[in-house]
């Protein structure tokens, strides 16, 4: 929690640009990636365009916004118009403000989420490959166990007993969704604690965290940038899932998931309102896939499928 | 031959120990909930009185251990306790779960039924092509609309298709509200919507699978030395790749079976379809713990199941697995 200054400048650029190759030390860092964004192909650019955006939109949803978040500002179900650019939802509030502040919420959700899965995932996931033995043992076993079970019918059940609220979503989806990163992250840091300079750091006397942070770390990172996009999507979408069946984020939050649930009935008179909020879940979805793509195909040879 | 049977053998035994800590988990749910869960749940005219015959109506009064074998073994015989669901008023209307799950977990296996049915020889057969056609036009057009439909969430596509095949061209029905005596026709018409949205959702994830684990297969040194010796490519397909292929089919196959589960909440939930998945929601918004342990224990011993099952083929078809290094 103490590095959330951090956390959005880390997202864009681990996200969006590739590390300067060595090589090219002579250029500045920015320019670099620069030259790099300029090769990128045409899905890539699209894709860093349309999360720009959506981060613009969620930074600054106040400043864009007609209308409060939660406030009425007029009847139920209003049309299309001039006052109410997509008209109103079921209880007469904006539903571009709503669209605009849901922005901010959904996402902003799905990232913390992701980052909290990341740094618990990562750091066991890293633990496990330096300490070996039985910890790694017990932790593999463990995570066996709760990946045995699908994700959505597992937060169901915690969720039942919990409660419905933001903190429990966030937690039970980031403990859930750890299992994978723990999985990647072993899996490849195995292949670097074996290696000589892991070694001379522990003969130095260096501390586990040391080594965990400064020997490992830097080592199995792009694996890791590339999955924290898959994993954001998956978030994302599990996190919407469970707030458009009535159990993830409650009102009057306005969040993507729960608005189309709640306008839902608009459908059956032909109105595509209701899939806007489901139209930006499927947007931003497509866009950081074909980020992570790009990513991957530039960086390592670990995963030429998506 | 007896190596094979070892093996399988050892498969099973992990997936039954595997499905026992499931069900250890799923019942401590109860241990973990928090203390005024009686009283939540009965709102602000319980009485103390009411609160204490809850907690010893879900069990809370009695030891662990015994709490569980209770449970589990009447799991076993089909009864698994009774719903929460007008609890604590008197008279004791309560229904057990098993007769709340039974018809609607027909239902569900009914419209996964039809939707595997249809989804995965279209989706094996549009993964091979794709393999085989790597990079065309085809295979280009699949796949950015594949990933399109992978990134969007289930509730879109449903919706999507909803408004465009039920109400702007009424050709299905919007909602698929079947009664146990709807005939089977009927039934099949009612299903027809949630059932395509499953199928896209289906295809796109398994079609990607098919495609990769081919193209790895196609890529591998044998092959190429069998088309480096000249061996006719429908040789080469039937007698080197193919052997090699079951396992991963096997393993995409009951994957996305698995998925098939998870989707079947969301889609129900949207066309308001009586199956196990909206049981399971309408029980987590009313805190109805039996039902949500009774249809979480169905959900996971079908995902464990599968994935035995894909494991079981990949060992029986695949020799060299018998001799792990």
């Amino acid at each position: 929690m103490t590095t959330s200054l951090n956390r959005d400048a880390n997202l864009v650029e681990d996200v969006g640009f590739a590390e300067p190759p060595p090589k090219l030390a002579h250029y500045t860092w920015l320019q670099s990636a620069w030259r790099e964004l300029r090769r990128a192909p045409l899905t890539a650019r699209f894709g860093l365009i349309v999360i720009l955006l959506y981060i613009l939109t969620a930074l600054f949803a106040p400043l864009i916004a007609p209308y409060p978040e939660t406030e009425i500002v007029g009847g139920a179900y209003e049309g299309w118009g001039k006052q109410f650019i997509l008209g109103t939802d079921q209880l007469g509030r904006d539903m571009l403000s709503r669209l605009i502040y849901g922005a901010r919420n959904t996402i902003g959700i799905a990232f913390v989420t992701t980052m909290l899965a990341f740094l618990l995932g990562g750091a066991l996931g890293i633990l496990a490959s330096v300490l070996r033995g039985w910890v790694d043992e017990v932790l593999g076993r463990f995570v066996d166990v709760l990946m045995a079970i699908p994700q959505l019918i597992f937060a169901l059940v915690l969720l039942s007993i919990v409660g419905t609220s933001v903190v429990n979503l966030v937690l039970i989806i980031a403990v859930l969704d750890s299992t994978r990163v723990f999985r990647l992250s072993r899996a490849v840091a195995v292949n670097v604690a074996v290696m000589d300079f892991v070694e001379a750091a522990r003969l130095q006397g260096e501390k586990l965290g040391w080594i965990m942070s400064r020997e490992i770390l830097p080592n199995i990172l792009p694996p890791l940038v590339a999955e924290f996009g898959l994993r954001f999507c998956f978030v994302f979408l599990t996190v919407s899932a469970l707030s458009f069946l009535g159990v993830g984020m409650q009102p009057p939050t306005a969040d993507w998931g729960s608005m189309v649930r709640e306008n839902a009935t608009l459908i059956t008179y032909g109105d595509i309102t209701p899939l806007l909020p489901a139209g930006a879940i499927a947007l931003l979805t497509v866009a950081v896939n074909f980020v992570v793509d790009w990513f991957l195909h530039k960086t390592s040879g670990l995963r030429n499928e998506p | 031959m007896n190596a094979i049977v070892a093996t399988v053998l050892k498969r099973l035994g992990l997936g039954v120990v595997t499905l026992f800590v499931v069900s250890i988990i799923i019942s401590l749910a109860i241990e973990m909930l928090p203390g005024d869960f009686a009283k939540s749940m009965l709102g602000q005219a319980a009485t103390p009185e009411t609160v204490a015959a809850l907690r010893k109506d879900i069990g809370l009064d009695r030891p662990l251990a015994v709490r569980y074998f209770d449970w589990i073994s009447g799991v076993v015989r089909g009864d698994f306790g009774y719903s929460l669901a007008g609890a604590g008023s008197l008279g004791g209307s309560r229904r057990p779960v098993a007769d709340l799950i039974k018809p609607r977990l027909a239902n569900t296996l009914f419209l996964a039924a039809v939707t595997a049915i249809i989804a995965v020889p279209l989706a094996l057969i549009l993964g091979m092509l794709g393999a085989l056609y790597r990079n065309s036009l085809f295979d280009r057009i699949v796949n950015v609309v594949t990933l399109t439909s992978i990134s969007s969430p289930e509730f879109f596509v449903a919706y999507i298709l909803m408004l465009f095949l039920a109400i702007k061209l009424p050709i299905f029905h919007s909602l698929a509200n079947v009664s146990p005596d709807t005939p089977f026709f009927e039934r099949l018409g009612r299903i027809a919507l949630p059932s395509l949205t499953l199928v896209l959702v289906i295809i796109a994830h398994m079609m990607r699978m098919t495609r990769a684990a081919i193209i790895n297969l196609l890529g591998s040194p044998y092959i190429e030395m069998a088309r480096l010796k000249g061996i006719s490519p429908a040789r080469i397909i039937y007698h080197h790749a193919l052997p090699n292929a079951w396992a991963p089919i096997a393993n995409v196959i009951a994957i996305n079976l698995a998925y098939l589960i998870v989707g079947v909440v969301v889609v129900e939930v949207v066309f308001t379809y009586p199956g196990i998945g909206q049981l399971m929601v309408d029980a987590v918004s009313k805190r109805d713990l039996p039902v949500v342990q009774g249809c979480a224990l169905i959900f996971a011993g079908t995902y464990i199941l599968l994935n035995l099952i894909a494991d079981i083929v990949s060992i029986v078809t695949n020799p060299r697995l018998l001799h792990p290094r």
